[in-house]
């Protein structure tokens, strides 16, 4: 398994697209704190609004970017036969894949770190708040990317793979805004739209930026990546079945 | 060494493989022939258990492919159709991670890939990134990681295809070098291969068996001392599939 987490963590690195995402990511995340953020202006010693508000919208379209080539490229390259036919699991051939996509956000989320280093030297905020903020984002991400590898999993057009991860990523987002809500309400019964709208990721990434780790939302993202791994476990051996 | 019995494989209602039974052993080299779509490439993904099958068993050195895969598949070296690989990495290190996936580490793992890379002739190419490589480079490479762990069994689907004349030969050569100590399987449209390489072949169509022996029986079974009489007697044309 840690052969093929190496193998894949390096060519991210020998490829351009670890370097891409990671670039669009600081940028686009600080751009949005220094300015829709208002993070100079508030004055507020917190980053809550200014800068992990804006991360579901960030990963929403750079987590299927970096994860769309997990199963697609092996599919459409052939590899997949060699990993089918090495002495390991099909799972732990989906751990490693997975991880290393993992430990790329893990180093994009760490290179923010001149936004607290910031926020520190400007005011007094609270770091465990920041910390917590900071695992509910890796969580969001996570959670987004184990959607993509499941996507990925069934196609080897990475570009199908990309606006479906993309669409349902979207979809998880917006359902928890109210006049989704309310116009879920016009068209099914109360329990229904209930049912809908607590799948919606912010209900459950918001506490954590808050300083409130919960363990209903742990337990959120959790089953939701551990549902996308297996099911893609599913969904290759049921290809090769 | 690679005992096949009662494989079968639909793909809904269309049955790919029925019910094949063939034994390879150690020091023989089977040729597999058949026409496109005749089940070659799906049989031998279903030997190396890259697929399962939908009834019948294989077993690899006495372990079971479906029962016991991991310990089953560390006997085999394979080489798929496509000679896949992964193009961002250069040969050597794409055989360091293939040494490292057959568990071979260190001084072991090193001395494998300096053995592959000598016996497919891949020094010129070592360091260069595999998604520059001709066709005759990468499936070398790929033949190379399917010997790195000296496996008692290769599966090689069209080892030969693509080369030119004389990687042809060479490629041939070293299966003929290799047969005499491991259990090799391998397909090919190319019916003089069998006479260079194999003791033994068996032809295929429509997931069925229908000659089976070595390639002076067969020659002599075509009643015209030609193999290409007998593949043509033997199996479905494609205008006949209609």
């Amino acid at each position: 398994m840690f052969t093929i987490f190496k193998r894949e963590l390096k060519s991210y690195f020998t490829q351009p697209t670890a370097y891409a995402v990671i670039c669009i990511f600081l940028f686009m995340s600080l751009f949005l704190t220094f300015t829709l953020g208002n993070f100079i202006k508030t004055g507020d010693a917190n980053l809550e609004w200014s800068f992990f508000f804006w991360h579901p919208w960030i990963y929403m379209l750079l987590a299927p970017a970096l994860g769309m080539r997990l199963w697609s490229d092996e599919h459409r390259s052939g590899t997949i036969e060699l990993l089918g036919t090495f002495p390991t699991t099909i799972w732990s051939a989906i751990v490693a894949k997975y991880l290393a996509a993992a430990v790329v956000w893990a180093i994009a989320l760490a290179l923010t770190y001149p936004v607290v280093i910031a926020v520190n030297t400007l005011g007094d905020p609270d770091n465990l708040t920041i910390f917590s903020s900071y695992i509910g984002s890796f969580l969001l991400c996570c959670t987004f990317l184990a959607i993509t590898c499941l996507i990925s999993a069934f196609t080897s057009d990475q570009v199908s793979c990309l606006i479906i991860s993309c669409s349902i990523c979207v979809l998880l987002v917006v359902i928890g805004f109210d006049h989704v809500a309310r116009a879920l309400a016009q068209s099914f019964t109360e329990a229904t739209t209930n049912a809908i709208v607590s799948t919606a990721v912010l209900d459950h990434y918001q506490p954590l930026l808050r300083g409130s780790v919960r363990i209903q939302d742990l337990v959120y993202f959790f089953t939701i990546i551990i549902a996308c791994l297996v099911s893609t476990s599913a969904i290759l051996n049921a290809k090769r079945a | 060494m690679i005992e096949v019995s009662n494989l079968s494989k639909h793909f809904g209602a269309k049955t790919v493989v029925n019910k094949l039974s063939f034994t390879v052993q150690k020091g023989e080299v089977l040729g597999f022939l058949g026409p496109n779509g005749a089940g070659k490439s799906t049989t031998m993904r279903m030997v190396t258990g890259f697929i399962t099958p939908s009834k019948g068993d294989v077993t690899i050195c006495g372990t079971s492919v479906i029962d016991q895969p991991k310990k089953a598949k560390r006997h085999i070296g394979y080489l798929p159709e496509a000679a896949p690989l992964y193009d961002d990495m250069t040969v050597l290190d794409f055989l360091k991670f293939c040494a490292s996936m057959r568990q071979l580490h260190g001084k072991t793992g090193r001395d494998a890939i300096s053995n592959v890379i000598d016996t497919c002739f891949l020094e010129n190419v070592a360091h260069q990134s595999i998604h520059t490589l001709s066709k005759g480079y990468r499936h070398r490479t790929c033949l190379a990681q399917a010997l790195i762990h000296d496996p008692d069994v290769l599966i090689l689907d069209e080892p030969t295809d693509g080369l030119d004349p004389n990687q042809k030969h060479e490629v041939r050569q070293l299966i003929k070098r290799l047969g005499e100590t491991k259990a090799i399987l391998f397909s090919t449209h190319i019916l003089e291969e069998v006479d260079a390489t194999c003791n033994r072949a068996l032809i295929i169509d429509q997931g069925n068996i229908v000659a089976d022996g070595t390639p002076s029986e067969l020659r002599k079974q075509s009643g015209t001392d030609s193999l290409h009489d007998l593949f043509r007697d033997l199996t479905t044309k494609e205008t006949e599939q209609v």
